[in-house]
């Protein structure tokens, strides 16, 4: 019998011929936060979780994205940075990007390494949890591109902004590879004390348009 | 592992259990010998009260938050027991995913076979170095051995597993196997460990932290194999999702060209709506944060994204067996949270490495005897007060101390099987019972237990020195001399029957 | 009311005078009570120590003993968490339906006493004197199993000229957890000792809680260390009036207020 054959007989065996069958799972927590997308309550909050962990946010009515964005750079690299520390997701909107800045393409991924900063969109933000996801989408960019620069830049738009867990996921495409970020990498394995800033990105800021 | 490997390969109720002699799940002590050392380290009683009780504190506040917190509860209580109920399916319906997106997948019965897979697979790609993102599953099956047995270099990457690996330690906690350890103790282990290391290292967490990051940052930049296990993986879509914290999971995920995840079997979810609620209960319950620093999902290869080869293998060694367990069975619903240890008050005192298993702390006294057949792993089910804490903040609710309980009878029953003679203990407690059922019987041996009014000659509280088993008890606590007359039989002088 | 008294094989055996408090205090409140002289277990321990298949004619003589009560009290959370969570389920394990459900029947009778107290006769003030400075030790079956809450800490509040204390660390476990105080000694002792430093840092006179069980092991380990603080039942301290400091009362405070 192959492993597969005999793994899959072992659990029939285990769960007996006249196996109970699947009880019914009540799904009566909250499946929504109760406000729409985008409410300003939602952004409120979303600043505050995010503020939370350690992460900067710089809200901006949806024309400024351009200028907040390099405001936000300013702030993570100091005000000496050049266009070309920069490397932003190819499909970020053009008036978002700094001029001149580098637009991620199909080089290896680890030479991403070499930027101090990444500039991406987000496919859904969770206020409640301060999380944002990035789908692989061109406006998010592949998986290396938020990970490999030091500094990371997201730029959320207000329609984004979810309350709960539940409806962030329900927005998402799982068969996409997502990443879900809450705040800069962080340990707690040094007396279960948090620590900001391991292996990902040390520095997260967020632009919140609208 | 054990001291005796008899030939007979273990099972549990019937079903083949986690092989002997591979693996990180049985001591070389049994759990009361192996806490009586923890015990007297006072910096590590210190180290441990410390941790643990910074994390109780997080977790009660973001739990606190929640208004629906025991509707997740449940929710997540009744999606596991409804998964187990066809947990052949699902699991058929996950390698179809799997296989339809780019992924190849393996199955494997125990240990060794899926140590042999992993090792095939990375002698394949050519390379001679794995990087590691911390999993429990790998640790179960003693992965790195195997893999360094094959001539690899293995490095972990996750903070608290280097800081284990480097200190050549066992890890003592499921979510921070360093626990054991204070910022001096790492401090030390770096400075002796890692090449270059600045020489003014301080014992300051942050740079600690940023020692790590500057070590491993080249590995995973040249890194072509990576192994990982897996939170959860959907069988509906076949995603596959790791919760971390530092970045060293994205690393390894993401850059390497071969991606292998090892993953037990009971840690399939039917569908991605499930995630909903584990990804709502698994990080306030683990590290008392609403939400992790970073939750990756993957679903088989994406071109021009990540490893563009994926490889999962499906690991039994013994889960089927629990599954057998009725009882016990529940175990399996584990999200590996490492919230019932840091609130178990035995766990505390006698440390993660007294449990002799990478599975420590009521979780562990329950999964590890079940994985390796309870005569392998006999006194963890009694390594508890049945205080009953670990219940109460299991995000899953898995009644732990009633499996303690069950597993605690089946290990007198297979000690009576398997016994020609019973043990003293199991005669004075088939005594005890026949006169605790018979009134007469009882009311003679209360007024023999008068026989102590003898020996204590007036003093309130009887000797200290008294033999076994009595002395585990007077060692350190004084037993009051018994009365003249107890309560029933004072009643029925003045009252009548 | 007419009360069923299960003082349980541990009180009735070692310390009586709590089973003999628990009675002055319900018949003090106007109850009869009934003391039935077939009881002796309800067969935690065996359970508990994985002999679950012995314990089942203890279940059956618990239940024999019972038969027919209106409403049966003890002071012990743990054996009332045992007769509500266990004796059904070892009978039902060994086949033995009837005796399951009648267990079951029974336990739906059977209650804590502070519960009994608070839920059933309705009263928070028991009309107890008590002029000692106490700290309360929440056991874990009570707490978690039968979920008492704060019903204890009410009774004792009304207690006139009693000195209630807060218990830091309330909720830890003492380490009794029946045999495996001696199964495993060491580990069932450093979780004492950390419970005894709390009850010694409230300065107390008297440490109480709602199990005799655990009042044995904590009060035999601060009689070792000859500390002043002693251990008393939570039934003892409601017997006690201006009248009497309960009648049989052994654990008798060492410091007079
Ligand atoms: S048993 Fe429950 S509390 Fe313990 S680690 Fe598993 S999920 Fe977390």
């Amino acid at each position: 019998m192959s492993a597969r054959e005999e793994v899959l007989s072992r659990v029939r065996q285990a769960l007996g011929a006249d196996r109970t069958p699947p009880e019914e799972v009540v799904r009566d927590y909250r499946l929504t936060d109760g406000r729409p997308a985008g409410d300003p309550a939602l952004l409120e909050l979303l600043v505050d979780r995010v503020e939370d962990y350690q992460a900067t946010v710089l809200r901006c009515a949806p024309a400024d994205v351009g200028a907040t964005v390099r405001a936000a750079l300013d702030q993570g690299l100091g005000s000496g940075w050049t266009a070309g520390d920069v490397v932003v997701a190819p499909g970020l909107a053009e008036d978002w990007r700094p001029a001149g800045c580098d637009v991620d393409d199909d080089r290896p991924a680890v030479q991403l390494a070499d930027r101090a900063a990444s500039v991406t969109a987000v496919a859904v933000a969770v206020a409640e949890t301060g999380t944002l996801v990035l789908d692989g989408s061109p406006a998010c960019g592949r998986r290396a591109l938020s990970l490999l620069p030091d500094c990371l830049v997201c730029v959320v738009t207000a329609d984004q902004v979810v309350g709960s867990v539940p409806e962030g996921l329900g927005r998402l495409d799982p068969l996409r590879p997502l990443t879900m970020v809450s705040g800069p990498s962080a340990t707690s394995d040094i007396e279960l004390q948090r620590v900001e800033g391991v292996h990902g990105p040390r520095t997260l800021l967020v632009v919140l348009a609208g | 592992m054990t001291a005796t490997v008899p030939p007979k390969a273990p099972t549990f109720l019937g079903l083949p259990t986690a092989p002997r002699g591979v693996g990180h799940l049985r001591g070389d002590q049994s759990f009361p010998d192996a806490a009586r050392g923890a015990l007297r380290d006072g910096q590590l009683r210190a180290n441990l009260g410390h941790a643990t009780s910074t994390i109780r504190g997080k977790r009660a506040k973001v739990v606190d938050e929640l208004p629906d917190w025991a509707q997740l509860r449940e929710a997540g209580r009744a999606l596991k027991a409804a998964t187990m109920a066809r947990l052949d399916d699902h699991l058929e319906e996950l390698e179809r995913q799997v296989t339809a997106r780019g992924g190849v997948v393996h199955w494997a019965r125990d240990a060794n076979e899926a140590n042999e897979i992993v090792t095939r697979l990375v002698q394949a790609t050519g390379t001679s170095e794995v990087v590691k993102v911390k999993s429990m599953a790998t640790q179960e099956i003693g992965l790195n051995e195997a893999l360094e047995a094959a001539g690899l270099d293995v490095f972990e990457t996750d903070l608290a597993e280097l800081i284990v690996q480097l200190g050549e330690d066992k890890p003592s906690h499921i979510l921070v196997p360093a626990i054991h350890k204070n910022r001096a103790e790492i401090r030390e282990i770096f400075a002796r460990t890692i090449p270059g290391v600045d020489p003014d290292l301080t014992d300051d967490p942050r740079q600690l932290a940023m020692a790590a990051r500057t070590h491993l940052r080249e590995r995973f930049l040249r890194a072509r194999v990576a192994v990982s296990g897996a939170n959860f993986a959907v069988a509906e879509t076949g995603t596959l999702t790791v919760v971390e914290s530092e970045g060293n999971g994205r690393m390894c995920l993401t850059l390497p060209e071969t991606l292998i995840t090892v993953m037990g079997i009971e840690k399939v979810v039917p569908t991605w709506r499930d995630l909903e609620v584990f990804l709502q209960l698994l990080p306030r319950s683990s590290t008392g944060e609403r939400m992790n620093p970073y939750t990756s999902t993957w679903a088989g290869v994406t071109p021009g994204d990540g490893p563009q080869e994926f490889h999962l293998v499906l690991l039994d060694n013994g889960r089927t067996a629990v599954l057998a367990d009725e009882v016990g069975r529940e175990a399996l619903h584990c999200i590996r949270c490492s919230a019932c240890l840091n609130v178990c008050p035995v766990y505390e005192r006698a440390g993660g490495h007294s449990y002799g298993s990478v599975y420590p702390g009521p979780i562990g006294a329950v999964l590890s005897p079940m994985l390796t057949g309870v005569e392998d792993n006999a006194s963890l089910p009694f390594a508890s007060s049945l205080c009953g804490a670990c219940y109460d903040v299991c995000p899953v609710a898995i009644d732990i101390p009633s499996i303690l309980v069950h597993l605690r009878a089946e290990h007198v029953e297979a000690v009576a099987r398997d016994r020609e003679r019973p043990t003293a203990e199991a005669v004075a407690f088939r005594g005890l019972a026949k006169v605790m059922s018979h009134p007469r019987l009882w009311h003679l041996a209360q007024r023999a237990s008068r026989l102590g009014r003898l020996i204590a000659r007036g003093k309130p509280t009887l000797p200290n020195a008294l033999p076994p088993p009595v002395s585990g008890w007077t060692r350190s606590r004084d037993l009051p001399t018994p009365p003249r007359e107890t309560f029933v039989e004072s009643w029925v002088r003045e009252h009548g029957s | 009311m007419k009360v069923a008294l299960f003082a349980t094989c541990l009180v009735d055996t070692l310390t009586p005078s709590v089973a003999r408090a628990t009675a002055t205090l319900l018949q003090r409140l106007g109850h009869e009570v009934v003391v039935p002289p077939g009881q002796s277990c309800c067969g935690q321990m065996h359970v508990n120590t994985g002999y679950r298949r012995e314990a089942v004619p203890i279940v059956a003589n618990h239940v024999r003993a019972f038969a027919g009560a209106e409403a049966i009290v003890a002071p012990s959370g743990s054996c009332v968490a045992s007769i509500h969570h266990q004796q059904a389920a070892v009978a039902r394990r060994a086949g033995e339906h009837r005796l399951a459900d009648e267990a079951e029947e029974l336990a739906g009778r059977t209650y804590e006493l502070s519960q009994f107290l608070v839920d059933v006769l309705g009263v928070t003030d028991v009309g107890a004197y008590y002029p000692h400075r106490v700290t309360y030790h929440p056991t874990c079956h009570s707490l978690r199993l039968l979920k008492v809450g704060d019903r204890p800490y009410q009774l004792l509040r009304a207690v006139r000229g009693l000195e209630l204390v807060e218990l830091p660390g309330a909720e830890q476990c003492c380490g009794f957890g029946g045999t495996f105080a001696v199964k495993n000694a060491d580990t069932s002792t450093a979780m004492l000792t950390d419970k005894m430093a709390n009850v010694l840092g409230t300065h107390a006179e008297v440490c109480t809680a709602g199990d005799a069980s655990c009042l044995m092991h904590i009060g035999g380990g601060l009689s070792r260390l000859r500390a002043g603080t002693r251990t008393v039942h939570l039934a003892e301290i409601l017997a006690s009036t201006e009248e009497a400091v309960t009648p049989d009362q052994q654990t008798r405070p060492a410091v007079s207020a």
